[in-house]
């Protein structure tokens, strides 16, 4: 068995771990990156439509062109990688296992460990959709891969489940094909990606959203031709009567993405209810030396999000190989944060005290769209120690805050921070 | 060529039999209408081996289950498909339906099911069930009952018969079977004609259609339709196979962990008419997770998987149909309901037993080989193994399905082992990629990228099921330019 020895060892080749890889190179340390697929690029390879790079690059690229650039900069800066190469098991002790077809199984020891594999669709299943199973079902990333990687359509006449971003975005990529996507169905009463991608792929080629209906029945036995779709009361049951039959031969799914943890809960590591790992406020899950950042420990909105959490994940596991390694640390406390009223999920899950003094950085979402809100952190005395009022919240576009806490005037002693959002009391608005 | 035994249908009871038959020194070949073997209700079903006590005396596959029960382990042994004795639970949440689990006790005793127990210590009852309700009042435990992958094994079942001899023919839906001079001459709709001196009609919801073509018409079976929800594998840990207390119509809805680890809710039984109808319902699907969450309250509702049908052959005795019929040489092995599955090596002994009577010469063959290997895993392998492994066949290492963790060389040998896999269902059921939490949607067009290599055919030609299943409808730019042609 071949073994090798170094000091980060980054899973997933995708835009979080190309990012990442390159902090720590640049820091002096040695980074390797497993990636299981063929190519360094992860989903982005697939992803040929522009809109990556806005806030990275100050430019709008594509996502090849967006991939390309810091796999360039991995190659200028020799960071190490290993293609089709499947990491088996990560041992509490941060010992990786892998295998390759060039080298069999391979045994890595590292001094730290950054966690970037990335997510994956949610599929019919998760969602229980009624009726047959036929041929012609296919997640929106999958029929993107077969469009845009392989150059095959695989249907003519779509019905799109769910307004997620890469639905979205297929239904313009396939009517530039000349196949017509019938209608995008959002089960929500609002969409649930972007609101760019709802004017851009939707409003301008005149698809149809119909909101707050549902597919209640797959039809086709052996390939799919046609769903019912339904309107939905708030529980999400069907009302009665409302059925519309839309026909299609290609059904495609863009209901959600799930962090891939598989690798995570394996090492020991614990998740949090957004199915991502539990962080501190320097991405460390509950195993020490083990970071996490991108789409593994939360589903961001745009790549240039998970690029700069990579960095940070970088430069924290940098700070800890550097600083923290062997070493006893004296101060172990911790703040928890929860999400209150409203907010979904909240990362990082844990803040360590001795970094209060230190700009922040939050990120969460909200289970429910409004507008003129206010975002509050409270701590277990239920004392705001931090507002800020915000016109407009959606599920669908993650909240960053950078906070330091100490200046906001955080008692030391609090053991939990609770984030809500909430309506803008009356006074508030008059008052300010 | 004039086989001695032409066997109408590939589901598990067909392939059975002639795994069977394969023992001996005859010409068998096995007909079956759909692009794989395993297709029908051998692969919509809840894959538990019973211990035997279930059905009423009178029936004729009451013994046959147990006598199949028994079977098993020898079956198990020779061919390597996945099954463990886990052992089931029969649940009464009232005091009132200890009677009845009392009742069934007793009768299983005096038809010799192994080691039944009536448990009403709740502490016990939870101690070797931990997920179920703690509304439980009893059990009775059945140690021997079990759980198998039933696709897997007749996929075992057909390797084996067909490295013993057994001829084995996919995609020939029988249309016309004609018996002139004790020959069968039987037709298929894609012209084949194949002729033999007996016909077994195990033609599973289709057997009555197969026996009127001969004149045979004295039962009929109707579809009735179960349905499914299946679990992630890390959603819930279940040690036993849970049934509710049995009611006069039906085994209840249960919950029942499978051989690889997943864990599944159902079936419910609809009486339905359309023997395609595979669908599954909004109404069906409450009904069978309201079912199961009464036995297992903590289900992680969410981390269902997939939900799927399957169609259940009842005829209309609801009895097994096992008949050396009134033409000569003409067997129906029909009505293979449950405890069909349970039953099926039986039901094959029985089979024998008729052609013996018929006069067919039952010689076992010299080189007869009863042993089908163990389909190698990537995931069984130590790492030592593996490290061989991989230096040995670089194809180990190239992981096609991440959630289940299935290389390249298990696809492979998938499509390469006898009655080897031609479809991307064909290649999920018998070695898994797809069958994950995220259902293909990363492997899938990685596997017909495989099976386009392997099979020698054009990538847009690979289906999901056989005709009319395929996954692509053209290239990019086709329609494009199609409308650009025709002046839009």
């Amino acid at each position: 068995m071949k073994q090798y020895e170094i000091d980060v060892a980054i899973i997933g080749g995708g835009s979080a771990g190309l990012a990442s890889a390159v902090v720590v190179k640049k820091a002096g340390l040695n980074p390797l990156i497993l990636e299981r697929d063929k190519e360094l690029g992860g989903i982005l390879l697939q992803c040929i439509h522009v809109g990556f790079g806005l806030y990275e690059f100050k430019e709008e690229l594509t996502g090849p062109e967006f991939a390309q650039r810091f796999i360039n900069e991995v190659k200028e800066l020799g960071i190490a990688y290993k293609l089709n190469t499947m990491v088996i098991e990560i041992t509490k002790n941060k010992t990786i296992y892998a295998v390759n077809n060039e080298e069999g199984l391979i045994k890595i020891k590292t001094k730290a460990i950054i966690l970037s594999m990335g997510c994956r669709e949610r599929t019919r299943g998760a969602i229980n959709i009624p009726g047959f199973r036929p041929a012609g079902i296919y997640t929106a990333g999958q029929a993107q891969r077969f469009v845009n990687m392989e150059g095959y359509l695989p249907g003519k006449t779509y019905v799109i489940l769910g307004s997620g971003d890469i639905g979205m975005i297929m239904a313009r990529r396939l009517t530039w094909e000349g196949c017509k996507v019938q209608a995008v169905v959002e089960i929500l009463p609002y969409v649930s990606g972007l609101l760019r991608n709802q004017v851009q792929c939707l409003e301008d080629y005149g698809i149809p959203l119909i909101t707050g209906y549902t597919i209640t029945k797959i039809h086709g036995r052996d390939k799919i031709q046609a769903v019912t779709v339904s309107k939905v009361d708030r529980n999400f049951d069907r009302v009665i009567g409302s059925d519309k039959f839309i026909e299609c031969d290609a059904l495609l799914l863009s209901v959600g993405l799930i962090p891939e943890n598989e690798l995570t809960l394996n090492a020991g590591a614990e998740l949090s209810s957004n199915n991502g790992p539990i962080v501190d406020n320097n991405l460390e899950t509950t195993i020490e030396g083990i970071f996490a950042c991108g789409n593994v420990l939360q589903v961001h909105d745009l790549v240039d999000m998970v690029t700069a959490e990579a960095k940070r994940a970088g430069e924290y596991a940098v700070d800890y190989i550097k600083n923290r390694l062997g070493k006893e640390v004296s101060d172990k406390e911790k703040i928890k944060c929860v999400p209150g009223k409203n907010v979904n999920y909240v990362k990082p899950d844990f803040i360590n005290k001795k970094d209060i003094s230190k700009d922040l950085i939050f990120t969460f979402r909200v289970k429910e769209p409004g507008r003129r809100k206010l975002i509050q952190f409270k701590d277990n005395n239920n004392k705001v120690i931090y507002k800020r009022k915000k016109i407009h919240v959606i599920p669908s576009e993650m909240i960053e805050l950078k906070i330091n806490l100490e200046k906001n005037n955080i008692n030391p002693a609090c053991g939990q921070i609770e984030i809500e959002v909430i309506d803008r009391p009356e006074v508030l608005i008059e008052g300010e | 060529m004039i086989y001695d035994i032409i066997i109408i249908g590939g589901g598990v009871i067909g392939c059975c039999i002639a795994r069977t038959l394969s023992k001996y020194d005859l010409k068998v070949c096995l007909l079956e209408k759909e692009a794989d073997i395993a297709s029908g209700t051998t692969k919509g079903n809840s894959g538990v081996v019973h211990a035997g006590y279930a059905s009423s005396r009178e029936y004729i596959k009451r013994n046959l289950c147990i006598r199949g029960n028994k079977l098993y382990t020898q079956a198990q042994k020779e061919l390597n498909f996945p099954m463990k004795r886990i052992g089931s639970f029969v649940v009464a949440l009232e005091d009132s339906q200890i009677k009845i689990l009392n009742e069934e006790r007793k009768k299983g005793i005096q038809d010799d099911v192994p080691g039944l127990e009536l448990i009403l210590d709740k502490k016990q009852i939870k101690s070797m069930e931990p997920n179920l309700t703690d509304e439980v009042v009893g059990v009775l435990h059945a140690p021997t009952a079990g759980i198998v992958s039933p696709y897997e094994m007749t996929f075992a079942l057909a390797e084996n018969a067909a490295m013993n001899g057994v001829k084995f023919f996919r995609n020939q839906k029988v249309k016309k079977i004609k018996h002139q001079d004790y020959v069968f001459n039987v037709k298929t709709s894609v012209g084949g004609e194949f002729q033999g001196r007996n016909v077994i009609n195990a033609a599973g919801l289709f057997a009555r259609k197969i026996s009127k073509m001969v004149g045979l018409d004295y039962f009929e079976i109707n579809p009735r339709k179960g349905e499914y929800i299946l679990f992630d594998r890390n959603a819930l840990h279940l040690n036993k196979i849970l049934f509710p207390t049995p009611t006069k119509v039906s085994k209840g809805i249960l919950v029942c962990p499978t051989v690889h680890g997943n864990t599944f809710l159902g079936p419910n039984a609809q009486n339905i008419t359309d023997k395609s109808d595979i669908s599954t319902t909004t109404a069906g699907l409450k009904e069978i997770l309201e079912g199961g969450l009464k036995l297992v309250p903590n289900i992680p509702v969410r981390s269902s998987i997939r939900n799927f049908s399957g169609l259940r052959a009842v005829p209309n005795n609801l009895d097994f149909i096992i008949d050396n019929t009134d033409v000569y040489g003409f067997i129906n092995v029909v009505g293979s309901l449950s405890p069909g599955l349970t039953s099926c090596y039986a039901i094959a002994e029985r089979v024998i037993e008729f052609l013996e009577l018929l006069g067919v010469e039952l010689k076992v063959k010299e080189d007869y080989n009863p042993i089908r290997p163990k389909p190698e895993t990537f995931k069984d392998f130590s790492k030592e193994e593996l490290d061989k492994k991989i230096i040995e066949d670089p194809a180990w290492a190239k992981i096609i399905c991440r959630c289940e963790t299935i290389s390249e060389r298990e696809i492979l040998n998938a499509i390469h082992a006898p009655v080897g896999a031609t479809t991307v269902d064909g290649v999920k059921f018998r070695c898994r990629p797809g069958m994950g939490r995220c259902q293909g949607g990363f492997c899938r067009p990685r596997v017909m990228e495989i099976l386009s290599r392997e099979l020698n055919l054009p990538f847009q030609a690979i289906t999901k099921k056989g005709e009319d299943t395929q996954f692509l409808v053209g290239k990019t730019k086709d329609f494009i330019l199609e409308r650009i042609k025709g002046g839009n």
